[in-house]
């Protein structure tokens, strides 16, 4: 193997503040190397300064040497680095929604990269050509492909027009910048694989940027780990994922597994950051022998039979649910079951003689999407789904994106008026009943959004936003209850008085489940709360929800795409697929058994840590 | 947006250096003051100073006559001059001052009232189809120009300074309805204001304790520009003889009595011209300033 | 796409059949009595009752707006007060001369506004952008009458290069229909390109924080080139959206112009019925400009469907 990258103490200053601090990278020729980070870890910036993007107001120092050139990349200027960008380094980019011209056809955008860097054979063989490259993306018809415009395609057949683009001059050096973090698990599986394969095919060495330590498991030779612009590891990805050396590597592969301590809690990042106490110590030891396990089934010594029993999944996923102090005896488990064939309606997760705190029975919601001129289209969002949830129980809802999981949601906190059907909370009907007279519902159930940026009013105090569902309720005794929950969230009370910027996102999300729990509910609805978050605070904000159900005895409804936090978090679980559930029952049976082609589909599908030589 | 400092008497133009740039992490670093917002603002207070000052001071008597002394260039006596009838110049402009600023100010609150809550209840009917009746009928406003209508008010009712003040105030009201209408469409789409309806809050609350916060920095920008429009139109229309009628002094008819005399005396249509271009210039920077200031996009102040 | 621009001609329609209703209403509801004042005071209430039914003036609100429609329809858009005679052919005749001054005021505006766009916006945060930028700035506070005042001093009444006001139509003598179209083209699109150049330079400055812009950099092109082939097609997408807002303010700039080069199109018109409160001239004065406001939004919407693939589809 020879070097084709050698970058020496490369360091990215935004004026006075410094946010690459001095990064050394070595990319042998075909080698793939996953570059791993937080939010603000510098990992994208690192890819920029590569290619010679940085934004106008950042300057890069250091050196990037590429074989072959004689000049450092980082001081090419704009027009020496063009030459070498798509030809002998390509990049491609995490969102495919954005990254191709809305404009013209994709076709042609592919044909661009060829004759930019003097394509020979003119503009019609060029044309034809970027054909042949839609097709070996595999994209079906891509003759039709290429006169598509980017909104005619999918997230992931965008995607693959972009891997097209950056491989069609079949470059020595290919950078991925969380190019799949934005598709849906299926989704992103097969465009790995094609990634894989064009890669390995072509020679071509790869940089691969993510937070996803699954796929890097699956796909990377060697890792480096990047915090707050600095290489705090770097090595074999055997080595590295088997035995960690530094403090931080070893947590965030903790987090990412959702590894769990002696007493059944999520391990997080301050836990292992510190590294005194005892409890932390068995935290550890437990974790790195779960990620020996995978670890060693990524390097492709298939374990067979050991790995379940020794990664921390298992075992502990039962002291979640079972063992976990002051909790009230677990409800009893509902059957496994899995879509009839016959469209007879079947209700998911009954228990006959159950009185059921929240009943959905034959929901059914169309969306109508009106012509002006012509015949209106029916989308249907959600189709006839019938299941129930008993109090005390943590009930997940999976799926990809268009599954219907979250207007599911929507129509049980009566935020979306049904088409037909019928929401029973507590006993009283949702369904058909005018927002104003809904007011029992919003005491009796409350919802957590994805977005915390999004889900609190900028310009609203804290102690504003988390009272917002007080109503009818004095001025002090307002400030007192605010205060309150957000002592259970975490929150110190001088909280009160700032403004949700002055937070993180993971306090943010804090703010938004304190919001939720104010009005002390019985049914907490979670919508992807976790989905937005860094490894290192989704575990913390895991651990609070799970607190507080046991606190206030909530019964959570929790949707969410990714599967290990759904499975961490919930004793039963329903997945969805194209507006209906197929199949449900509890988690851990779901998941080692799945009944239907779908979930199975699904679970192979996730790159987890646990999945990574599945 | 602009990182223009410009007009008389200012320090020359430095860029607001990718000021968008919102750094990974941090939140935007809102500058307290950038060029265009002090110089708008200094152009502005000036301009307003020099209004009130008029109140009860001017060097002569803008409305009297002097036959004997028409015409004059710049003097002791007439710092700009004398006009057609010998009127002074320079008390003629300060004098001038008021209508534009009272146009401007009634015309631009009349676009608030009747364009906020238009703009608000178009998005929060958006569902229910109301909301698309609302903006057609917007649109149908929208083609009458604010500049058509003051003219046509003028015809019927006769011109003065109350029709061009309403006519200019309903004229510039759909773009308040746009600006308003799309403001809310973004508070509505995220997260917070679902998290109202969650937490059983009505409507009428969301709008104000939601929508109306989030929108203002967008409306206080459309306000200035709007501002700005008003004065320009205001000057046209006394230009044309459709504003304040005669004697009340205005900008806009001192370039009307100019234009017979711009091969005696072309001196007199650059007085009301400069101060034209500062009035509109000094509200343009301003609202350009607290464009970067308040940063309407609602993401940043996320 | 067949169907969208169906639906933005049925939309058109509508929107202007509502309009002439606020117009008719506009002018017709409002008091006075035409034909008193028309006869003067010392009319006997007799002349006055049959003036008023010469003039239609006795019928209800909903058959005289009717009627009204019907003149609207047949091109003679009502009788004249004060000459008694269709108003229509003059108004056209307006018309003509109104719209050639703002379509050579928008090809004098798309001039200025293209270049000092694109070198605002690609010079940004330099000297040379920032003064450009200012003089955008500076140029959109004058209003175009001024300019053209200042045009005349400077061309006219200094130089004596071009008539300091007038028309020649273009069938009697092209070389003066130019000669006089100079200035007054110039002092429209002076303003109204100062203002274009600012939405482009802001379109492009927007443009190029988007992620396909990066990406065409990505496939290795400089930073011009992608602004070239990509940036300037798509900062054109905002900017044509806001060209219907853009002609409809020419158009009233144009009727204010006409007024400093005595120029006898529709605001010269305008201003005279005004002046006459000859009202059924003002009608249809009135009506005729919003018209030509709503078509011209209908072709920038049209354009706007063109340009854009993601609105091709009806839907």
């Amino acid at each position: 193997m020879s070097t084709l990258l050698q970058v020496s103490g490369l360091r990215v200053q935004s004026g006075p503040r410094e946010l690459l601090h001095g990064i050394d990278l070595r990319v042998e020729r075909g080698e793939r190397v996953g570059l791993i980070g937080e939010s603000g870890s510098g990992k994208t910036l690192t890819l920029l300064a590569l290619m010679g993007l940085l934004p106008e107001a950042l300057r890069a120092t250091g050196a990037a040497r590429l074989d072959g050139e004689d000049r450092d990349l980082l001081t090419l200027g704009d027009r020496a680095s063009a030459r070498l960008r798509g030809r002998r380094v390509s990049m491609v980019f995490q969102e495919p929604m954005t990254a191709l011209d809305p404009l013209l056809p994709v076709g042609r955008q592919v044909a661009e990269i060829l004759t930019l860097h003097g394509f020979a054979g003119g503009a019609r063989a060029a044309r034809g050509r970027s054909v042949e490259l839609l097709d070996g993306v595999g994209l079906p018809d891509p003759g039709a492909a290429a006169r598509a415009y980017p909104h005619e395609l999918s997230g992931g057949q965008r995607q693959r027009v972009m891997l097209a683009m950056a491989m069609a001059n079949t470059p020595d050096l290919l950078l991925a910048d969380e190019p799949t973090t934005a598709l849906d698990v299926t989704v992103q599986r097969r465009v790995l694989d094609l990634m894989r394969e064009q890669v390995a095919r072509s020679g071509t060495s790869l940089v691969f940027v993510t937070h996803d330590l699954g796929i890097v498991a699956d796909l990377c030779d060697r890792v480096v780990i990047l915090r707050d612009g600095a290489v705090v590891e770097e090595g074999p990805l055997d080595r590295v994922f088997s035995a960690p050396q530094h403090p931080y590597t070893r947590s965030l592969l903790a987090v990412s597994a959702l590894a769990t301590d002696a007493r059944g809690r999520l391990v997080t990042v301050v836990d292992l950051g510190s590294g005194t106490t005892g409890a932390v110590s068995t935290g550890a030891v437990s974790t790195g022998a779960g990620m020996t396990g995978a670890a060693t089934a990524a390097a492709g010594t298939q374990a067979t039979g050991a790995v379940p029993a020794t990664t921390p999944a298992d075992g502990s996923a039962d002291a979640v649910v079972v063992t976990a102090p002051g909790r009230p005896a677990a409800p009893q488990p509902g059957p496994h079951e899995v879509l009839p064939d016959q469209a007879a309606p079947h209700v998911f997760n009954h228990l006959p003689g159950d009185a059921p705190l929240l009943a959905v029975a034959e929901l059914r919601r169309t969306y109508v999407r009106p012509h002006r001129i012509g015949r209106a289209t029916h989308v249907q969002a959600v189709r006839d789904v019938s299941f129930e949830v008993r109090e005390g129980q943590r009930f997940g809802v999976v799926g990809e994106s268009g599954s219907g999981k979250s207007t599911l949601l929507r129509l049980v906190t009566g935020l979306d008026q049904a088409t037909a059907g019928s929401v029973r909370i507590g006993g009283r009907e949702v369904v058909g009943t005018p927002e104003r007279a809904l007011g029992w519902l919003r005491r009796t159930a409350q919802i957590v959004f994805q977005d915390p940026m999004g889900s609190l009013d900028p310009r609203m105090r804290i102690a504003e936003v988390v009272t917002e569902p007080l109503r009818g309720v004095g001025a002090d005794e307002r400030r007192a209850r605010a205060a309150e929950v957000l002592d259970a969230v975490g929150l110190p009370a001088t909280a009160l008085d700032r403004y949700p910027h002055q937070f993180s996102g993971g306090q943010r999300q804090r703010i938004a489940i304190a919001r939720a729990v104010v009005t002390r509910p019985q049914l907490l609805v979670a919508d992807e709360a976790v989905s937005s978050l860094d490894v290192s605070v989704r575990a913390q904000v895991l651990n609070l929800l799970s607190d507080l159900a046991d606190e206030y005895g909530l019964t959570l409804l929790f949707v969410s795409h990714d599967l290990a936090v759904v499975r961490r978090t919930c004793d039963t679980v329903a997945v969805m697929n194209e507006g209906r559930i197929v199949e449900c029952g509890p988690t851990d049976q779901v998941y080692e058994h799945p009944l239907h082609p779908y979930t199975a589909e699904l679970v192979a599908a996730a790159p987890r840590l646990r999945a990574a030589g599945a | 947006m602009s990182a223009t400092t410009s007009g008389p008497g200012t320090t020359s133009g430095r860029g607001t250096t990718s000021g968008r740039g919102t750094t990974s992490g941090g939140r935007p670093t809102t500058r307290r003051w950038n060029a265009p917002l002090l110089v708008g603002a200094v152009m502005v207070a000036a301009v307003v100073l020099i209004g009130l000052v008029s109140l009860v001071w001017t060097p002569h008597d803008p409305l009297v006559t002097d036959p004997l002394h028409r015409l004059q260039g710049p003097s002791p006596a007439h710092w700009l001059g004398t006009d057609g009838l010998g009127r002074d110049a320079a008390s003629m402009l300060i004098a001038g001052t008021r209508v534009p600023l009272l146009v401007g100010l009634v015309a631009v609150l009349i676009s608030l009232v009747l364009g906020v809550p238009f703009g608000i209840a178009a998005a929060m009917t958006r569902q229910g189809g109301a909301g698309l009746w609302l903006m057609r009928w917007n649109d149908v406003v929208q083609a009458f120009p604010a500049l058509l209508l003051a003219m046509v008010l003028a015809a019927v009712r006769g011109p003065s300074t109350w029709t061009a003040m309403v006519a200019l105030g309903i004229g510039a009201a759909p773009g308040f309805v746009r600006v308003t209408r799309a403001g809310t469409l973004q508070v509505l789409s995220r997260e917070y204001a679902l998290a109202a309806r969650a937490a059983g809050r009505g409507p009428l609350y969301t709008a104000v304790r939601h929508v109306l916060p989030n929108v203002r920095s967008m409306l206080i920008v459309q306000a200035s520009v709007g501002f700005a429009l008003a004065v320009l139109a205001e000057a046209a229309l006394s230009y044309l003889g459709l504003g304040t009628p005669p004697p009340t002094p205005s900008w806009g008819r001192m370039l009307q009595d100019a234009q017979a005399f711009l091969y005696v005396q072309p001196l007199l249509i650059v007085w009301p011209g400069v101060a034209i271009a500062w009035t509109v210039l000094g509200f343009n920077l301003l609202g350009d300033g607290l464009r970067d200031r308040l940063d309407p996009r609602l993401e940043a102040a996320a | 796409m067949l169907l969208t621009v169906l639906r933005r001609l049925g939309v058109f329609a509508l929107t202007a059949l509502v309009a002439s209703v606020v117009v008719f209403v506009l002018l017709a509801v409002l008091p006075g009595d035409p034909a008193r004042a028309q006869l003067g005071l010392d009319a006997t209430p007799d002349q006055v009752a049959a003036l008023r039914h010469q003039l239609g003036l006795d019928r209800s609100l909903p058959a005289q707006y009717v009627h009204w429609l019907g003149q609207l329809a047949t091109g003679s858009l009502g009788i004249s007060y004060s000459t008694r005679a269709p108003v229509g052919p003059e108004v056209l005749n307006a018309m003509q001369v109104s719209l050639l001054l703002v379509l050579a005021g928008m090809v004098v505006a798309a001039l200025i506004a293209l270049p000092t766009g694109l070198l605002a916006a690609v010079r940004q945060g330099r000297a040379d952008g920032a003064a450009l930028s200012a003089a955008t700035q500076v140029g959109i506070s004058v209003p175009s009458f001024l300019a053209g005042l200042l045009l005349v001093t400077v061309f006219a009444v200094r130089l004596h290069w071009l008539p300091s006001g007038g028309w020649v139509a273009p069938v009697d003598g092209v070389g003066g229909f130019l000669r006089h179209l100079v200035l007054p083209a110039l002092a429209l699109g002076l303003v109204r390109g100062a203002i274009l150049s600012r939405y482009l330079r802001s379109a492009l400055l927007d443009v190029q924080r988007e992620d396909f812009m990066r990406t065409a950099r990505a496939k290795g092109m400089t930073r011009w080139q992608a602004l070239r082939r990509h940036g300037l097609r798509n900062a054109l997408v905002p900017v044509v959206t806001v060209t219907g807002v853009e002609l409809a303010g020419l158009l009233v700039g144009a009727v204010v112009i006409e007024t400093v080069f005595v120029i006898p199109g529709l605001g010269s018109l305008l201003l005279r019925s005004v002046a006459n409160r000859d009202l059924v001239e003002v009608q249809a004065v009135v009506m005729v400009v919003v018209l030509l406001v709503l078509a011209l939004n209908l072709l920038v919407d049209l354009v706007y469907v063109l340009v854009d693939p993601r609105l091709r589809r009806a839907r």
